[in-house]
């Protein structure tokens, strides 16, 4: 017994201090404590989509944060933070699978009680998380995925998505090719073998049956995701020797296709068409071939347009990390630029305190914004799912040779995007009804 | 004909750079007794240091074809500076163990591997366009090939002939072939068993980083390479036999030339394709093609 006492003595003097500590410091840490805006940014900071898509568009979210909570925003959001409150982020990897992703969800809401989510490259991830952002009532902004399937599967109450969906891409491309007079008579595809390789081609080969009714579907190439070696695929696609040659790669598997078709002279046979491409013109530079058709997933990068919100982002970005931003940090700018407007709103509305997040909601819901990219609009799924504005170009070089966009052609968002009550397929099979091409 | 050629070629190109990689895991695996998971990890260092070695060798202002050498010095430091630390600081500690028990613990190497290759090279993708222009284009069957890929075969061919020649006609191979047949008695006759592993794993790990070197200029180097490539050359030294050179050869050539053939005809059974191959083979041969005449050679 006497052996415990020192151990006893030493528990007690711990628990007393312990307790003066918190007594002391609960008081100091209060006043200390001004009132922030919480939120999850869940993004890919390892793995493959990291280069592409998750580093640069937390590099670009980190980037705007610290300018809106100076208040170094130009208008309509020059506010410090968010109506004053300061955003306060908390990044997580998205790395690890939709499972995973479900669990630091949750420990994002329910133990950092975070004020609002924003994240997700992954369209697995996006509807994973989605029915478990409406169980847990948290405001959840999907920035980046791009699978139709979250608002014309299901319905959420406390999910939007600020950004199109991949429909968008790839009906703007087939309206690009007859804008631009491009004779097709046979089409091939070679698109990475999930379901964002799968809806890409349907989408794009059912706008191209709108659009070129005779032309051809020779080639259907589905590689493994990460395959990294396309030898045959290029052979193969090659010996079709079809016009146009649609690919919706991203990330080091584009590149990877891009430099092992090249100098095999694919795309002096095929017209190459790229629906996701532009991320790829910083790391390959001069080795990125002229003459391809390319999209950025919305009017981003070298396709945005000359307006002084997009200019500021444009150079602000260009400045800090020495490099354009291309497609992920428009995304999440825009996703950043949304929740402000609607915080904002809320506040308005609700005599200047922090809003809710069901205040928050119903102002997101159909809400219309500014982003370097146009104007957002939530015009589907109730409200919950962006349309925007789009633009496709073709590889050309400058006057110092460096490769840059050239013949861009914009596209309004009702053009390229169905209608509010349409789902995506149906909208193109039915021949685009509804839409708006100026 | 044209068609049939245009399989053939690419897939004897697919086939070649499995083959580098598989012959690597079938000679660790044929001496040491070790199915060694991180292989794949192997490769993919091995592909890192040569886009580095590349890069340091073209700021030094050397003539393009020096990146070959860069290649190859890089494969050789890789496996300088891992293999004795792999072997000696850790795998040795498991021979004679459970094989399931060897499992695990290379694969816990892998992840270790994949761990370390972030921290030193980060996560974003590294290209090394030099070597692939070094050759200029052929044609075949009216199609372009870049020469580099070409270049492969003959790569394959080298280090294939290279592995057995070593082991058949030299007398460190006959020493080695000695151990493979019996440890014990090989210890007995003064034979220095650990220097024998230590020489067949040092061999494994340069394969590896050789084959991940040559690859570095057709891909673009990233984390997840790894991954593809082991589960790849684990079909082909299962379908060949494990352990077996020549099956390892004729493994990779199935699979190579299968995968060509899906692509060209039966494109949606890419994937599949290199699956359905390895299961008709162990319907037949459960252990694998060359397994029981090669038992007891690499």
């Amino acid at each position: 017994m006497s052996k415990q006492r020192p151990a006893k003595t030493a528990l007690k003097s711990l628990l007393t201090t312990g307790a003066a500590v918190l007594a002391f410091s609960g008081p100091l840490a209060g006043m200390a404590v001004a009132e922030t805006f919480k939120i999850g940014v869940v993004t890919f900071l390892s793995g493959q989509a990291a280069e592409s898509f998750g580093v640069p568009a937390w590099d670009g979210g980190k980037l705007l944060i610290d300018k809106l909570n100076a208040g170094e925003v130009p208008p309509p959001y020059d506010t410090p933070g968010f109506g004053g409150i300061e955003i306060e982020p908390i990044v997580i990897d998205e790395a690890g699978g939709a499972t995973k992703q479900v669990q630091e969800f949750r420990n994002l809401v329910q133990r950092e009680g975070v004020d609002a989510v924003v994240g997700y490259v992954s369209s697995g991830d996006c509807l994973a998380v989605s029915p478990v952002a409406d169980e847990l009532q948290a405001l959840t902004i999907l920035y980046d995925c791009g699978t139709p399937r979250v608002f014309e599967d299901g319905s959420y109450e406390y999910v939007f998505r600020t950004a199109a969906h991949a429909t968008m891409d790839n009906v703007a491309l087939a309206r690009y090719l007859k804008a631009q007079g491009v004779e097709v008579d046979s089409i091939a595809g070679i698109n990475q073998d999930y379901a964002w390789g799968h809806d890409s081609w349907r989408d794009f080969t059912a706008s191209m049956a709108q659009i070129y009714p005779d032309a051809t579907v020779e080639a259907e190439l589905f590689p493994a995701f990460g395959a990294g070696q396309y030898g045959t695929e290029v052979s193969a696609l090659m010996r079709q020797g079809v016009d146009v040659v649609h690919s919706s790669l991203w990330g080091g598997d584009l590149q990877a296709l891009i430099l092992q078709a090249s100098p095999r002279g694919m795309f002096q046979r095929s017209q190459g068409v790229l629906s996701a491409a532009d991320h790829v013109i910083p790391p390959l530079g001069n080795n990125m071939p002229e003459g391809l058709i390319i999209g950025a997933r919305g009017a981003y990068g070298l396709l945005s347009p000359d307006t002084p919100l997009n200019r500021w982002w444009f150079e602000t970005y260009e400045a800090e990390y020495g490099v354009i931003p291309v497609q992920a940090p428009y995304r999440m700018v825009q996703a950043l630029f949304g929740l402000k407007t609607a915080v904002e709103k809320a506040m308005d509305a609700n005599g200047g305190s922090k809003p809710t997040a069901d205040e928050i909601r119903e102002q997101l819901r159909g809400l219309e914004w500014e982003s370097p990219g146009g104007t957002i609009t939530m015009a589907l799924g109730n409200g919950h799912q962006a349309i925007q504005p789009t633009a496709i170009g073709r590889t050309v070089r400058d006057g110092d040779g460096n490769v840059v966009i050239g013949d861009i052609q914009r596209f309004a968002a009702e053009c390229v995007n169905p209608p509010a009550d349409q789902n995506s397929t149906d909208w193109i099979n039915a021949g685009f009804p509804g839409a708006v091409c100026e | 004909m044209d068609v049939l050629l245009s399989i053939l070629i690419d897939g004897v190109i697919y086939a070649s750079w499995l083959f580098i990689v598989a012959l690597g895991l079938t000679l660790v695996f044929g001496v040491l007794r070790m199915l060694n998971i991180a292989h794949g990890s192997l490769y993919a260092i091995g592909a890192y240091a040569a886009a580095s070695m590349v890069a340091l060798f073209n700021g030094l202002g050397l003539p393009a074809p020096f990146s070959l050498l860069a290649m190859l010095i890089a494969a050789l430091a890789v496996a300088v500076a891992l293999a004795p630390l792999l072997e000696r600081g850790l795998l040795r500690l498991f021979y004679g163990r459970d094989e399931v028990l060897i499992l695990l613990v290379t694969y816990a190497v892998f992840l270790m591997l994949e761990d370390i290759s972030k921290l030193i090279w980060g996560v974003n993708p590294y290209f090394v366009f030099e070597p692939r222009q070094l050759f200029g284009n052929l044609e075949f069957a009216g199609l372009y090939y870049v020469g580099y890929d070409l270049l492969l075969i003959v790569l394959a061919v080298v280090c294939g002939l290279a592995t057995w020649f070593g082991l058949n006609r030299t007398r460190i191979g006959k020493i080695v072939l000695a151990v493979i047949h019996n440890r014990e008695l090989s210890a007995a006759m003064g034979v220095n068993v650990a220097r024998v592993y230590m020489l067949a794993f040092f061999v494994g790990v340069f394969l590896a980083a050789l084959a991940g070197a040559f690859t570095s200029p057709l891909i673009s180097v990233q984390p997840g390479i790894s991954v593809s490539v082991i589960i790849l050359s684990f079909a082909v030294v299962i379908i060949g036999g494990l352990g077996s050179i020549p099956g390892a050869a004729i493994g990779a050539l199935i699979v190579g030339i299968a995968r060509a053939a899906a692509v060209y005809q039966l494109p949606e059974a890419e994937i599949f394709i290199i699956y359905l191959v390895m299961a008709v083979v162990l319907i037949f041969r459960p252990e694998g093609l060359f397994q029981r005449v090669q038992a007891r050679k690499v």
